[in-house]
């Protein structure tokens, strides 16, 4: 078979830093050159994948088979439906400006550095498009270890116990999800006859409710909710965010927590959905705890940057909320939100690195009034935060109010304590923005500061531009998954057989 | 009374190394052409690539000599080629290594291919005297081998302890094959194992299975019969703690898992304590590795560890679980004989550098080095896509399929404690500045030329597994009938 556009996308980006690997160091201008070629031209194929996506069909579409190891049922078996489609798109549209973002941050080991971050987001899209369970496995692991060199070689003063920290809470995490893959295949195989990890094959089979499902949602929930993370999984999120480089925590704020949540819904939703069942309310409350506890814990950082991580352990929150709601509009919501906090968490880390670079510091209490030396950073600056908080017209609104509604339907209670994450978010947003860029110039250093350079600009519009897109017209971004969406409920509901889900 | 006829085909893998050793040693009389001795070394490196060949050329065959005792099967020749790519790998890395620390002679080649030739001759051992002689064959070499570094305390210290309790769990052996002789009246591998079939409760057959196992045990270095391996590990030159680490253990399996599958197969005594002893090695080698300050004892215990992991496929048992073993005894071997070879490429202020910091900033100062080294440990790890992942995979399900669930997720639990130790080697190669006196390399082609093969394999493993998966299978067919 030849190969197709999907897994010429996948395989991209760690081609092209094989190619690089064999340049000459010295040469940074060509590597890093080369890295954002790569990774652009891997955005135009997303672009294209997106152009040829059918937004009328539920199924996978550009799915592509071949037999990997035929004696033990594995296959390179990749393919994309709306909910992956989009988290495809986001992968690819963020690498290229983490690329940008260290071009000059990351001045040592540069061809290590762009090589490993070409590897990463192979392993990122590889997560996104695998069909088979083992291949997702693969990618699933595999990915971890460019991130780990990420944060332990190009992290801050704290990088090594950030790094390992990572590492072995996924790696535990995921070892259990490993035994219930396992678990599944044969269970499956023994029950049809056919073994196989073809994802699509074994969710069309329906595993045995009980306390057998319950034990393998719970196996690769956890490995889930570890990476979204899901309170109480998420103390190594801070010390990761914080610690990993600019370009580190925009592709783990942007795309590897959105790992943990299309996990529950590509896996935990159709696989187990009476345990899913059996489990959402455990679930709903985490996410609000999530909500709330991430909101208030970032109200009184100090740092900039952590204050940025903890307000992803809010928003993930809320995602998840979307998601375990199990109707319509909280799927869809949670989808979106991915897709918002991605964009939004992204820029802001991206915004808080530059004036890191400029003052070497990220402390709140060492900036004020940077409005007045750095004004078209700060004005883009207010846009994405009032992105991040939800403000109406901009993307972070349509998710969590599509959220929201989805969670109305299934617990007014939970839905109330969890609107008030927005408005703790706001708190701690507007009162972090008021304390760096109004009021006076309260330290003599930051009066010298410069404003966003062409390279900045240029790594900042594109965001932007797609914050406002989804805010003013999010049809565009939602009609792909509507399908794929209804579908899943449909499964959902056929399998555990219920005629509505609450 | 004619005599048996005997084919000597059937022993044509093993009769190669031997005879290789032996025209090393005489070889080694003739008179040396300005001391140089590279020559030995290369012809015990053709020996063991034409035993190789002829492995390969062999498969699939079947034949039997020497009234049953020797075996030919696709069984045995497996392990033939993964005994005989750890001892060729082994070679290659010794020719150099040993003659920089000025211990290359004649003898260790020919150690080497006489202890080689006694794992050959394990792996097709159908009786157990053979099985016995064997295991002393390679043995005995290896004690020597072990302090070939006459003048370091850990040397003589390695070999001593390594022969002491050597000879010690010899003696459980051969006290076990007696007792199994007396209740089974003979020591043809498939009568025993009938026997144990038809008698599963007769306290002889029970002692001397139970006798046999601890032999087994020391020899693979599985708790509570480890004690040895850090010291031995640590003491002997690196080459030969991979053979030790590699080989030797391969080749114990491959006579554990002949009795194994056919005697202990569902008899749920055995398999619990196999179940029991898996559990402890894999636990206290990881957990004992994290406390390791020398390179070399932390893959000591590791080594230990990666026991426990193919024990998990020994209880696992049945067509799937062998073939498993016999998949991660190749990852394996291939993983750690290249672990092992950077380290002998590696030295600090003319001193072996065996401790983890000796290797702080080798990834700035040789990236390709340190790049090899991180991916052996990766795939010691398991990190997909290098050979220990589909390795463990493959263990794991096995041990799924067969219903130790529990057993699998304490071998996945302990994969999750091992990345600690692993990957802080990598911390120091990549994320720590180097110290005054730290590594340097050491530029051997022929070690270099190891360390591409071990790591065309391990990639090789991880990304096309499949055929090395069929190879496995049909290996283990002539085995579980």
């Amino acid at each position: 078979m030849r190969p197709g556009l999907l897994t010429a996308l996948t395989l991209l980006p760690a081609a092209g830093g094989l190619v690089l690997a064999l340049a000459p160091r010295e040469r940074g201008p060509l590597l890093r050159g080369g890295a954002l070629a790569v990774s652009v031209l891997t955005l135009a194929l997303a672009a294209a994948l997106y152009a040829g996506f059918d937004p009328g069909r539920a199924d996978y579409q550009f799915v592509e088979r071949v037999a990997w190891v035929p004696s033990l049922g594995i296959a390179w078996h990749v393919g994309i439906d709306g909910i992956s489609l989009l988290l495809v798109l986001l992968t690819a549209f963020l690498t290229p400006i983490a690329l940008a973002s260290a071009w000059q941050a990351v001045a040592d080991r540069t061809k290590e550095f762009v090589v490993t971050l070409l590897v990463l987001e192979t392993g990122m899209l590889g997560v996104f498009v695998s069909l088979d369970l083992f291949l997702f496995f693969v990618f699933w692991e595999a990915m971890l270890i460019p991130m780990y060199l990420v944060i332990g070689v190009w992290g801050g003063a704290n990088r090594i116990y950030a790094a390992i920290k990572f590492v072995l809470y996924t790696m535990a995490g995921s070892a259990l999800m490993l035994v219930a893959i396992l678990a599944l295949y044969y269970q499956h195989g023994q029950a049809t006859g056919t073994f196989t990890f073809d994802l699509p094959t074994i969710t069309r089979w329906v595993v045995p409710p009980g306390s057998g499902q319950n034990l393998l949602f719970l196996a690769f929930a956890l490995a889930f909710a570890i990476k979204v993370p899901v309170v109480p999984f998420h103390t190594w999120l801070p010390d990761a965010h914080v610690e990993a480089p600019t370009a580190g925590s925009v592709i783990l704020a942007g795309v590897l927590l959105k790992m943990g949540t299309y996990g529950f819904l590509r896996f935990c939703l159709p696989l187990f959905p009476d345990a899913s069942l059996t489990f959402a309310p455990l679930v709903l409350a985490l996410a609000v705890v999530g909500i709330v506890y991430g909101a208030w814990v970032s109200t009184v950082q100090a740092d900039l940057k952590k204050l940025v991580a903890y307000s992803s352990v809010s928003h993930l929150g809320f995602v998840m909320l979307g998601i375990f709601a199990l109707n319509p509009q909280g799927l869809v919501g949670g989808l979106l939100q991915m897709v918002n906090h991605g964009l939004s968490t992204g820029a802001l880390f991206l915004m808080v690195g530059m004036i890191y670079e400029r003052r070497h510091t990220r402390l709140i209490a060492d900036f004020g009034g940077l409005w007045q030396p750095m004004p078209a950073f700060s004005a883009l600056f207010l846009l994405v935060a009032l992105s991040s908080l939800g403000l109406p017209g901009l993307n972070g609104f349509v998710g969590e109010f599509l959220i929201l509604l989805g969670a109305f339907q299934v617990h007014r209670g939970l839905a109330v304590v969890a609107a008030t994450g927005i408005i703790f978010a706001a708190v701690y947003l507007l009162w972090m923005y008021q304390r760096v860029a109004f009021g006076p110039v309260t330290h003599e250093e930051n009066r010298r500061l410069t404003d966003l350079d062409l390279r900045e600009w240029a790594v900042l519009a594109p965001i932007v531009l797609f914050i406002v897109w989804i805010g003013v017209y999010p049809a565009p971004f939602t009609r792909p998954a509507e399908a794929t969406i209804e579908a899943l409920i449909a499964q959902v509901q056929a399998k555990a057989g219920v005629a509505a889900l609450r | 009374m004619t005599p048996p006829a005997v084919s000597l085909v059937v022993l044509a893998p093993t009769l190669i190394v031997v005879g290789t050793g032996l025209l090393v040693l005489l070889l080694d009389l003739l008179p040396p052409r300005g001391g140089d001795r590279a020559h030995l070394s290369t012809v015990a490196l053709l020996g063991l690539v034409a035993s190789l060949f002829t492995t390969l050329l062999l498969w699939g065959g079947r034949g039997r000599a020497f009234r049953d005792m020797i075996v030919l099967d696709n069984y045995a020749l497996f392990f033939h080629i993964v005994i005989g790519y750890a001892a060729a790998l082994i070679v290659l890395l010794s020719m150099d290594y040993l003659r920089r620390l000025g211990a290359e002679s004649a003898e260790v080649y020919a150690l080497v291919l006489f202890s080689t030739a006694g794992m050959l001759l394990l792996a097709s051992a159908g009786d157990l005297i053979v099985v016995f002689l064997a295991i002393e064959l390679m043995s005995l070499s290896l004690y020597v081998l072990a302090g070939l570094f006459k003048l370091r305390r850990e040397a003589g210290e390695a070999s001593m302890k390594y022969f002491l309790l050597g000879v010690f769990a010899s003696a459980f052996l051969l006290y076990g094959i007696a007792l199994l002789y007396g209740a089974a009246g003979s020591t043809n591998l498939d009568r025993v194992a009938a026997a144990v079939a038809a008698r599963p409760r007769d306290p002889l057959l029970v002692a001397g299975l139970g006798l046999v196992m601890v032999g087994f045990g020391f020899k693979i270095a599985s708790v509570p019969f480890h004690m040895w391996a850090p010291d031995v590990y640590e003491g002997a030159p690196t080459s030969i703690t991979a053979l030790i680490a590699t080989g030797s253990k391969a080749a114990v399996f491959a006579a554990l898992l002949r009795l194994g599958a056919a005697a202990l197969r569902q008899q749920p005594d055995w398999t619990l304590l196999l179940w029991v002893m898996a559990a402890l090695t894999m636990t206290v080698g990881n957990v004992v590795a994290i406390a390791q300050s020398s390179l070399k004892r932390m893959l000591a215990y590791s080594s230990v560890a990666h026991v426990g992991y193919m024990l998990v496929g020994v209880v696992a048992g049945g067509p799937t679980g062998v073939a498993a073993v016999l998949f991660y005894l190749l990852a394996y071997t291939f993983t750690t004989v290249g672990t092992f070879g950077v380290l002998t490429l590696c030295e600090r202020a003319g001193e072996e550098a065996v401790a983890v910091r000796d290797y702080a900033g080798l990834g700035r100062r040789h990236p390709a080095l340190a790049f090899t080294l991180s991916l052996f440990l990766l795939s010691l790890v398991g990190i997909p896509p290098l050979a220990g992942f589909v390795g463990k995979f493959y263990l794991f399900g096995a041990a799924v399929q067969a219903g130790h669930l529990w057993l699998a997720v304490i071998g996945v639990l302990n994969s999750a404690v091992a990345a600690y130790y692993y990957l802080r080697v990598i911390v120091y190669m990549y994320m720590r500045e180097p110290e005054a006196a730290a590594a340097g390399l050491r530029p051997s082609l022929a070690g270099g030329l190891a360390l591409a093969i071990a790591l065309v394999g391990i990639v090789l493993l991880g990304v096309v597994p499949a055929p090395f998966v069929d190879l496995a299978q049909a290996a283990v067919a002539p085995l579980v009938r």
